[in-house]
């Protein structure tokens, strides 16, 4: 009799606890769902004025009603691609070090350096790049390659310091220690008995990781591109400081040493004085085609890595 | 044990946090705060001034944000701001929508300012030309339309590196009104922002100092205390009677003096290239924006904004040369005064 | 011969990654460095206490910025790290494979994916355009919102491989189910739980895109919730773009303190997992 009212108790706790996570996790996809219908419904203004010529359009003028959206997205997306691509040998050469190399005292300290670099904010990588690193680049780099090789468009002066490609180094630098950490863990996942087994036969280091080490984690690389490249698309801060928030490039100006804007840039710097309805629903439509190419990137990293996962334990 | 000291630390963290915040909302006397913002132009002035104001009336605290014309309008239509920073007025169409009451707060002057390393001399200009280099059409330093104003400077064979605003700006508005009505080459009109076809972006007079002062061989423009306050060389400009003119505070209240009676007839006029010796001609007047009818806030804001700028355009005016900015008139300041007597609180003039 | 010459690559490979891992941590140091050097000038009592100076005035302090960033930040963590268990410990005890599951698993996993000012438009559009206001809560609730998915995660995780010996163990002793998943299972994984609460917390001291359209930011000392706010963060992003010299020093000292904050709170998570790393041997 006892037993049975404490279980008939203990359901009731059971019932209240479930419900307690239930609507704990109810009220995360609500507003996820509220993330996404406010932005739709923000972006209707724009969606309905300005159409499809939105995302084609180049030229971005308010005073006179024009928004066109097209040299933000490839800015955003170019800048990223970039930023990715000077990432990639420099966190694959990490974790190829910090796997194979390394010894074993130096692994602690490595981590903590990669997670330290993780960590620093955004808004500090900006106040760096903004007062350290462009006046160093637009005379030691920019400048002498605008001088040499200035007749190719993309290489075109004048030096600006700040710009596009200034943007993308920020970037790779804060992409790096995310590309690196995720590429530690895949390369140290390699069944240790292949890896042994290419030693014993006689293979070094080097061929162990290129043979088996790299090819095993190979979708899982490209897992971790895909997240950097997520974290990089949406950026603000330090590229707000550093991309000039121009919108010649690419269409007027093809250079990567010219100034440009991103969608992120755009958004911080014009949100504030958006007068019309028009006009802070473009911005907003930015922020939802942002969100989208994200989620997508999101969405392929999730698809890589659970596959891999299952890899891994097959 | 460490995450036993984690969780201590996180405590003891959120626990001073509540506890401090506790603390100062059982003030004595409950504070009055007010949002503003918007013009950068004035924006040294108006923080001096709320500082000072503080120190008078401790209840009442200013508090204006640096976030462009455009911003601070915005804002004001949004009610988000109690009050706005503008140098550009309202246009008869805003004002059809929001019946907002423009006061004069004080005068400043857009200097042409530079980067050009090892140059210590002052660069002349006339409209044409910064009409041209800031279009894209002058492209180099040694260009022979500046080189021609400056025979006596040998300058760099460099590329002109423009820097301009990114933001909605009243600078920007008094600029290029200037160069519209100065130059027959300006082709991009006048607003508080247009279409550049170069340029970097900087956000605020402060973004746009903050590049020149970085970027060698870089030219941009900001409102005069910026240029000062950073050391920054300002070019002289040809005035309507042919003579350079550097900015000073001289200069521009000289241009402010022009300009008076073109206000009186209009408060919104634009002061840019008035005619007389001695003017610097891309000066203006910038105005703090308010709602007529303050019936939406409570009163005590609505009177602290009131007795704030009425304090500002008289003693405040104290407060400005040091910063730069000329004195106002005094046909200005009674000009001021006919507005903020507009202003009513649920019908009531504040001003009684 | 042919030894001799794979023997050499794996040496170039060697000291190849050497020199690309050290090429990495340059930056690293570079910023720190650039970041303390110019702003331990910067730190002074005043500095430490005061409030802003008008703008073109020298002297003056972030205090109020400090203060507010930890209060905005104390207020996303009351509401991001309860969100964030409870969420995690539906995901690791009481999930299924149904659709409902799903659309939690695909929502938290989303979140983290947000780029952070989209956060910041959220916050202003539900909040700050219907109160008519600047206020710090509308900064509160976009952090938070930014820390549930890291602590979802990591409670999920560190719960997951708690070991089912423990839970069938304590269903053998007729333990209620929701004591076992508090109780056992939490308390086990309560170190991960910790760490990722930790790191969430770093995370959002370091954001500024969300801040921008919410908390605004004040020269004064904080005097409500419902106010704006000044922040660290957006303190260091208007000084920085200041043009005035004083105050993009000032700007840096922020950096160092911001730094300060979020190099300590990782090192204590370092201290911590590799504590449970060291007991786990």
């Amino acid at each position: 009799m006892q037993g049975k009212k404490s279980s008939s108790h203990y359901n009731r706790q059971d019932a209240v606890f479930k419900y307690l996570l239930i609507s704990a996790s109810l009220l995360v996809v609500g507003l996820f769902a509220a993330l996404f219908l406010m932005l739709i419904r923000g972006s209707l203004p724009s969606i309905l004025g300005n159409g499809l010529g939105f995302l084609t359009g180049t030229t971005w003028d308010p005073i006179n009603g024009i928004y066109g959206a097209l040299p933000a997205i490839l800015t955003t997306i170019v800048t990223s691609l970039l930023a990715v691509g000077i990432a990639i040998p420099v966190a694959l050469g990490i974790a190829i070090f910090f796997t194979e190399y390394a010894p074993v005292k130096a692994k602690f300290p490595l981590t903590v350096f990669i997670d330290l670099l993780a960590a620093i904010p955004s808004v500090i990588f900006g106040i760096w790049g903004l007062w350290i690193i462009a006046p160093l680049i637009k005379t030691y780099v920019q400048q002498p390659l605008v001088t040499s090789i200035g007749f190719i468009p993309i290489f075109g002066g004048p030096a600006y310091g700040i710009s596009l490609s200034l943007a993308s180094l920020i970037l790779a630098i804060m992409v790096i220690p995310i590309i690196a950490s995720l590429a530690i863990e895949l390369l140290s996942r390699t069944p240790i008995t292949l890896k042994e087994g290419m030693i014993s036969l006689g293979a070094t280091k080097w061929e162990s990781v290129m043979r088996v080490g790299l090819p095993f984690a190979r979708m899982g690389v490209i897992a971790a591109v895909m997240l950097g490249l997520g974290r990089a698309l949406g950026e603000t801060m330090a590229i707000t400081m550093v991309i000039g928030n121009s919108y010649m490039w690419p269409f007027a100006n093809p250079s990567i040493f010219a100034p440009a804007t991103s969608i992120t840039s755009k958004i911080a710097s014009e949100f504030y004085e958006a007068t019309s309805a028009i006009y802070a629903g473009s911005l907003i439509e930015l922020a939802l085609t942002l969100l989208i190419i994200t989620l997508a990137t999101n969405v392929a990293f999730r698809y890589i890595i659970n596959k891999t996962n299952k890899e891994a334990k097959r | 044990m460490v995450s036993k000291i984690a969780i201590g630390a996180i405590l003891v963290v959120v626990v001073v946090a509540i506890g401090c915040y506790i603390l100062l909302a059982s003030q004595p006397q409950q504070p009055v705060q007010i949002t503003a913002g918007g013009a950068s132009f004035p924006y040294p002035v108006i923080t001096k001034w709320a500082s000072e104001y503080n120190k008078l009336y401790s209840h009442i605290e200013i508090s204006y944000q640096s976030v462009g014309s455009g911003g601070g309008q915005n804002n004001l239509f949004a009610k988000t701001f109690d009050f706005a920073g503008s140098d550009a007025p309202l246009t008869n169409a805003q004002l059809a929508n929001y019946t907002v009451v423009h006061i004069p707060e004080t005068i400043g002057g857009v200097v042409v300012t530079y980067n050009l390393p090892g140059m210590n001399a002052t660069i002349k200009m006339t409209a044409n030309v910064i009409a041209q280099i800031f279009q894209g059409n002058i492209t180099k330093w040694n260009d022979a339309a500046i080189a021609s104003l400056n025979p006596s400077l040998t300058m760099p064979d460099a590329d002109i590196v423009v820097v301009r605003r990114s933001d909605s700006s009243g600078t920007t508005f008094v600029f290029t009104s200037y160069l519209a009505n100065a130059s027959s080459l300006w082709a991009l009109g006048s607003g508080t922002s247009v279409n550049w076809p170069v340029g970097l972006g900087g956000s605020g007079n402060s973004g746009v100092a903050s590049l020149v002062q970085q970027t060698p061989y870089s030219i941009g423009y900001v409102e005069y205390f910026y240029a000062k306050n950073n050391n920054l060389p300002s070019a002289s400009v040809r005035n309507q009677n042919g003579e350079f003119v550097e900015a000073s505070l001289a200069s521009i209240a000289e241009a402010a003096r022009q300009g008076t009676p073109l206000l009186t007839s209009d408060v919104r006029a634009a002061i840019v290239n008035m005619p007389g010796s001695g003017v610097y001609p891309i000066s203006a007047f910038t105005y703090l924006l308010v709602f007529k009818d303050l019936s939406y806030m409570t009163q005590a804001e609505a009177t602290a904004i009131v007795n704030f700028i009425w304090w500002a355009i008289h003693d405040g005016q104290s407060y400005t040369e040091a910063l730069y900015y000329p004195g106002l008139p005094s046909e200005i300041v009674s000009l001021g005064e006919g507005m903020l007597r507009q202003i009513t609180y649920n019908g009531v003039a504040i001003l009684g | 011969m042919r030894m001799v010459s794979r023997k050499n690559k794996d040496r170039v490979a060697r000291w190849l990654s050497l020199a690309i891992t050290v090429l990495a941590i340059i930056p690293l140091l570079w910023i720190i460095c650039s970041v303390v050097v110019n702003g331990i000038s910067a730190i002074n009592l005043e500095f430490i206490t005061g409030v802003p100076a008008p703008y073109g005035e020298s002297g003056g302090g972030i205090a109020n910025a400090i203060f507010g960033t930890l209060i905005i930040n104390a207020m996303a963590s009351i509401f991001g790290i309860p969100v964030g268990i409870l969420t995690g410990m539906y995901l690791s005890e009481y999930a299924t494979k149904g659709k409902f599951s799903s659309a939690i698993r695909t929502s938290v996993e989303s979140f983290s994916g947000v780029p952070s000012i989209i956060f910041g438009i959220f916050a202003f559009t539900i909040i700050v355009t219907n109160v008519r206001h600047y206020t710090a809560l509308a900064a509160a609730f976009a952090l938070g919102i930014m820390m549930i998915p890291i602590v979802a995660k990591a409670t999920e995780e560190s719960m997951r491989v708690v070991s089912d010996d423990m839970r069938e163990a304590a269903i053998a002793l007729g333990v209620p189910k929701w004591v076992r998943t508090v109780k056992i299972v939490l308390g086990v994984a309560r170190g991960g739980v910790i760490t990722g609460s930790l790191l969430a917390f770093a995370r959002i001291s370091g954001e500024t895109a969300p801040l921008l359209f919410t908390a605004l930011f004040s020269f004064y000392w904080p005097t409500g919730i419902d106010q704006p706010m000044a922040t660290l963060q957006v303190l260091i992003y208007n000084f920085a773009l200041s043009g005035y010299q004083e105050r993009v020093l000032q700007a840096w000292g922020a950096s160092l303190l911001l730094v300060m904050l979020v190099v300590a709170i990782n090192i204590v998570v370092k201290i911590v997992t590799r504590q449970k790393y060291k007991e786990g041997i």
